[in-house]
């Protein structure tokens, strides 16, 4: 059996077979007066692929914005709860948020190169931290990763901005990579891709998860079963003021998700009733 | 009835409006174009024989005492055919070098920390506000304003630099929002995408967003001075002199500029100062337009597509 279940109790038996990288605690993240996502807890696994689904605004987004805390971003955001990172609460005062960011990183769901060359782009996250020994070699073997090196090795000099969007999304996560960060967090991002491109992404995923941990949050579920191991299903609720909520519904192991959900929302989700 | 002839079908019952209101549409673009084609070429033609060729006053042809490129390089005279519009120029550059060295960093300086650091409360909105009033008010105020603060105040006296000052202030708030508009055309995902990298919201601005908006601001702020170097009033009003025969060789020393030297040669009665004064302007114009094109051609070399 593998070791995924929400209960507490069965904490100890999950640690056995799978060490935990996020470990989330009844976390909610308000806008204001606007509650965005409620009281999640679940856990994320080491070198495994874990997807967040769901319909819009269920607060999917908003929720591995807080794993970076790139929701500091938001002056309004504010995240209750406990979001422990390898064991450490990423909410701490004593926490750098700069240095959280080095240890996980983001990939956007629009690609968003900087507007230099395809060699500075990767440069620029090296140098932000302190990694110039060696650069070249970090580049190739950033964009080699993220297998583009092939694409781009003779035009490195390339303004980022004339690559495809694939090609962008590449670059971005090889950017990402490159600084060596032990969790990767994507946010939708093959939503701004062809097909061709996304299953290119997809496949990048695969190799990746070898090295990293890795989250991702798509809109797409056929995405989530083809590259997932683990799914976690989230959905809005309207509160008593008519605005909606976010909540965590189901998470389970992908195949259990898709073949044999628990709750019956998730089940209309997958099968395509709603959403 | 929809036939699929109605497509091929002319409507000629709306057409007379539509031929109107295109006539008036024309009619207001070419009194703007005919206004501005006649200045230009009365000015070039009353301006290109001081600059090109010999006078002819009533029958007599004089000759030029100086060689026609002179005009540029020589001084000052009270003879219209050997005034020079030397000083003049130079008083210009001096006040451009002045303006671009304290607008530039003043000017994006304000720029970024109003659109990247300043909090959003009151204080900043009231600044906001008031820049957009600055970039409004009437140069002569901003003249004054020189003649009180650097004239007398600071003591640079009636000098380039306090005119280069007193032109800073006045294209500062241009510059300023020109800037901010440049810094607020870099995507959000920029700066979302160097804070995920693990940069400090510092190395954020500095290294990816600002870099991205230098052509913007570059471009405000060529437009900025094309305005400062026109300017008469503010100039006069804080005691830039009118008959310069020296070069100003400090910031310290006495200067004109070339509106002013153009707006003193006008006043003079001789029927030749006309030909001088047009040249002036005709220096002016190739000024403006040179700066203007520089500002053009920045604009649509550096535009991105994000």
């Amino acid at each position: 059996m593998k070791g995924v279940t929400l209960n507490m109790e069965n904490k100890t038996s999950s640690k056995i077979d799978l060490d935990s990288v996020f470990s989330v605690k009844n976390v909610s993240v308000n806008y204001g007066d606007f509650v965005a996502v409620k009281n999640v807890s679940m856990e994320m696994y080491k070198n495994k692929i874990t997807a967040f689904i769901g319909p819009s605004g269920c607060g999917k987004s908003t929720l591995i914005r807080s794993f970076n805390r790139m929701n500091d971003l938001v002056p309004s955001a504010k995240v209750s709860g406990e979001i422990l990172y390898q064991g450490i609460n990423l909410y701490d005062q004593n926490v750098d948020p700069v240095q959280v960011r080095r240890r996980i990183g983001m990939v956007f769901q629009k690609p968003n190169p900087f507007p230099k060359s395809i060699k500075e782009n990767i440069a620029f996250g090296l140098r932000v931290n302190n990694m110039t020994d060696n650069l070249d070699d970090r580049i190739e073997k950033a964009l080699t990763q993220a297998a583009l090196w092939d694409e781009v090795k003779k035009d490195l000099d390339k303004n980022a901005l004339d690559l495809s969007g694939g090609q962008q999304q590449r670059l971005c996560i090889a950017r990402t990579i490159a600084v060596e960060p032990d969790t990767i967090l994507m946010d939708e991002p093959c939503s701004a891709l062809d097909p061709v491109a996304t299953k290119k992404i997809e496949d990048l995923m695969q190799l990746l998860v070898n090295e990293f941990s890795i989250l991702i949050v798509t809109h797409n579920m056929h995405q989530a079963s083809r590259v997932s191991d683990y799914c976690a299903f989230f959905t809005t609720k309207a509160t008593e003021d008519g605005r909606r909520t976010g909540e965590l519904v189901e998470y389970n192991d992908t195949k259990t998700m898709f073949t044999n959900p628990i709750q019956s929302l998730t089940e209309e989700y997958i099968s395509g009733r709603f959403g | 009835m929809n036939s699929i002839k109605d497509l091929t079908k002319t409507n000629k019952e709306k057409a007379p409006k539509e031929i109107i209101f295109l006539c008036v549409l024309y009619l207001s673009i070419s009194i703007a174009i005919i206004t501005l084609m006649t200045l230009i070429f009365d000015i070039l033609s009353t301006g290109s024989n001081r600059l090109f060729s010999d006078y002819e006053v009533g029958l007599v042809t004089k000759q030029q005492i100086n060689n026609p490129q002179d005009f540029l390089t020589s001084l000052d005279s009270r003879d219209p055919l050997k005034a020079g519009i030397g000083p003049a120029f130079v008083g210009t550059l001096w006040l451009m070098i002045i303006v671009v060295f304290t607008t530039f960093p003043l000017g994006t300086g304000a720029a970024i920390y109003l659109e990247e650091f300043a909090p959003k409360n009151k204080l900043t909105r009231f600044i906001e506000l008031n820049l957009t009033n600055l970039a409004g008010v009437p140069s002569v105020i901003y003249g004054l304003m020189g003649l009180a603060v650097f004239v007398r105040l600071a003591g640079f006296g009636r000098s380039v630099l306090s005119g280069g000052l007193t032109l800073t202030l006045l294209i500062l708030p241009v510059v300023i929002v020109a800037s901010r508009e440049a810094l607020k055309a870099v995507p959000d995902t920029i700066r979302q995408g160097a804070l995920a990298l693990g940069a400090t919201k510092f190395q954020a601005i500095f290294r990816q967003v600002v870099p991205s908006a230098i052509p913007g601001m570059v471009t405000g702020m060529v437009l900025g001075l094309s305005r400062a170097i026109g300017e008469t009033a503010p100039l006069i009003f804080m005691g830039a002199l009118t008959y310069v025969n020296y070069y100003p060789d400090s910031p310290l020393s006495g200067f004109t500029a070339i509106p002013i030297q153009v707006y003193n040669w006008i006043g003079y009665p001789q029927a030749e100062w006309k030909n001088t004064s047009s040249a002036g302007i005709i220096l002016l114009l190739v000024m403006l337009l040179t700066m203007n094109s520089i500002a053009l051609i920045i604009r649509n070399k550096f535009e991105k597509d994000w």
